[in-house]
């Protein structure tokens, strides 16, 4: 079954990480991955560009609107994904456990809607 | 004895453990209620007339399953998806004596660790816990805990919803995660048996119905899994439960621990729940002589230590309060907690005098901690009338009557200031 891990963070004290904190950071993130890669867990996954360079798109009433900056303020911001194949909940839970963001963040574990 | 009154025995023995096969077999909660239900109306229907079988509950698992099977057919005609659950659950394999049904991990402990999944709602945790495992009526758990009945069955069904949509396993946890998952089982028996032995709210200070649902849980609990928690946390469940005969008077008033009448503690229930204490305490290897080691203790097993001491005292007086005193060390350094906190001041004070107790609640309170926690004030205030500091009772004992909702307590409270007022 997969899950989607949706990884939020507080990119304002990512952002003022030091440069051996930043490398260490991308390291586990590496090792992480190819772990995952390894367990077969791994889907697929993204880091994303900053909450700075998000556009926010609706349509009503066909008129689109676009507005600069994510769809909400939140305190955390959404910074990456993973999208996992995993045998359960627990499974998918101890996945999102490693990502190397829920030491400081959030992980939002959501299962894929399966149709038909 | 006919047949029926066995189905009803059985029924009452039996019927959680069936329902825990079901679901592990049919892999819903929902479809295994209804195939329960059906196995034993089946079993009404043949039994008087076949006789009982030798292993009721494979029969009744068995059985349930088919007619689960026969349900998911007549529905399958619509539904693709349908007739593949048919096919599965067709496919695992039904128990052909009761020896295959009580298999290693057994059903009921997978059924409880389900049911307190910590991606489950705390609410829910409990709602679920009290229907599936204990087989309380929907309507009746909502009285207990107060809630409307819509509201608690939204609770349950949203949980049910949960466990199928996100994929939670029907497992016990495996050895690396089980005392996490163990404490959050606990959690929950604990606050059942809190609910029952002291109610939030209302008239009736104890609810013994519910106190009784936790301790048969915790009681099953340690049965399948003897870990010194469990142990522990049944032991301060049997030594609280013991007192609760002299806890009100006769007119319903709340009676303190020291003015207790010790001749209504239920002294059998208290020799069960000072040998748990011991097995709780008692260090991993058996064959081991050596002594109970509180230091190495869970906090459930050291609350049931204190519980323990109390109960060994003939009266208020006789308490071996720098002992209680000690196991509340150990139990600050394990959870450091306002409240634990609170309690260790309240046997101070009775190991060392009021004015030291005081002190310690004063900094509590100070601190900003518990202002709204009736105890902490109630405390403040008995502390205050020792030392014959009247105006500072009085205020206490105010602010604690404004934050209880509990009527004995409210009245206990109330008859405090009366007589301080008098004076």
């Amino acid at each position: 079954m997969k899950y989607l891990c949706l990884i939020y963070n507080d990119e304002g004290a990512a952002g003022k990480m030091g440069k051996a904190e930043g490398e260490a950071m991308m390291a586990d993130y590496f090792a992480f991955t190819e772990g995952i890669k390894q367990s077969g867990h791994l889907v697929g996954g993204n880091a994303l560009q900053p909450t700075q360079t998000a556009t926010t798109v609706r349509v009503r009433q066909n008129k689109v609107s676009t507005t600069d900056g994510p769809f909400a303020e939140t305190k955390e911001q959404l910074g990456g994904y993973y999208l996992v194949e995993a045998k359960d909940l627990n499974d998918a839970i101890q996945v999102a456990a490693r990502i190397p963001g829920a030491r400081t963040g959030s992980i939002e574990v959501r299962p894929i809607m399966v149709f038909g | 004895m006919d047949a029926r009154d066995r189905i009803n025995d059985i029924y009452r023995s039996d019927s959680r453990r069936v329902l825990a096969t079901l679901i592990r077999l049919l892999g819903d909660f929902d479809l295994a209620e209804e195939a329960m239900h059906d196995a034993f109306m089946a079993a009404l229907d043949t039994w008087p007339r076949d006789g009982v079988p030798a292993s009721p509950r494979a029969w009744l698992v068995s059985t349930g399953r088919f007619k689960a099977i026969d349900r998911l057919r007549c529905g399958a005609r619509f539904d693709a998806a349908v007739d593949e659950i048919a096919r599965q659950v067709d496919a695992s394999v039904p128990p052909a004596s009761d020896a295959d049904v009580d298999d290693l991990d057994d059903d009921r402990l997978r059924l409880i660790f389900t049911c307190c999944h910590p991606a489950l709602h705390p609410d829910a945790r409990i709602a679920l816990t009290l229907r599936e495992v204990c087989g309380l009526e929907t309507e009746q758990i909502a009285k207990a805990f107060l809630t409307s009945a819509p509201t608690l069955a939204q609770r349950i069904v949203r949980a049910k919803n949960k466990i199928r949509d996100a994929k939670i396993p029907y497992q016990v946890p495996v050895r690396e995660e089980l005392p996490d998952r163990l404490a959050a089982v606990l959690h929950v028996v604990y606050l059942v048996f809190n609910e029952g032995y002291s109610a939030s709210a209302g008239d009736s200070l104890t609810r013994p119905d519910l106190s009784g649902e936790a301790i048969r849980l915790g009681r099953l609990l340690v049965e399948l899994l003897p870990e010194p928690e469990a142990i522990g946390l049944l032991a301060l469940m049997l030594l609280h439960d013991a007192r609760r005969a002299a806890r009100t008077s006769d007119s319903g008033e709340l009676v303190l621990l020291d003015a207790q009448d010790r001749a209504l503690w239920n002294r059998a229930q208290m020799d069960e729940g000072r040998a748990l204490v011991e097995r709780a305490l008692r260090p991993r290897s058996p064959a081991s002589p050596k002594p109970p080691q509180p230091a190495k203790a869970g906090p459930y097993s050291l609350q049931a230590a204190i519980s323990a001491v109390h109960a060994e005292a003939a009266d208020a007086a006789s308490t071996d309060w720098p002992q209680i005193v000690a196991l509340y060390d150990i139990l600050m350094r394990l959870e450091p907690s306002p409240v634990v906190e609170l309690n260790r001041a309240a046997a101070v004070a009775m190991r060392d005098g009021p004015e030291a107790g005081l002190a310690l609640v004063d900094a509590i309170l100070s601190r900003g901690d518990l202002a709204d926690y009736h105890f902490a004030h109630s405390a403040k205030a008995d502390l205050c009338r020792r030392l014959g500091r009247r105006d500072e009772a009085i205020t206490a004992y105010e602010r604690a009557l404004a934050l209880t909702t509990q009527t004995p307590e409210r009245r206990f409270i109330e008859k405090r200031l009366t007589d301080l007022r008098q004076v």
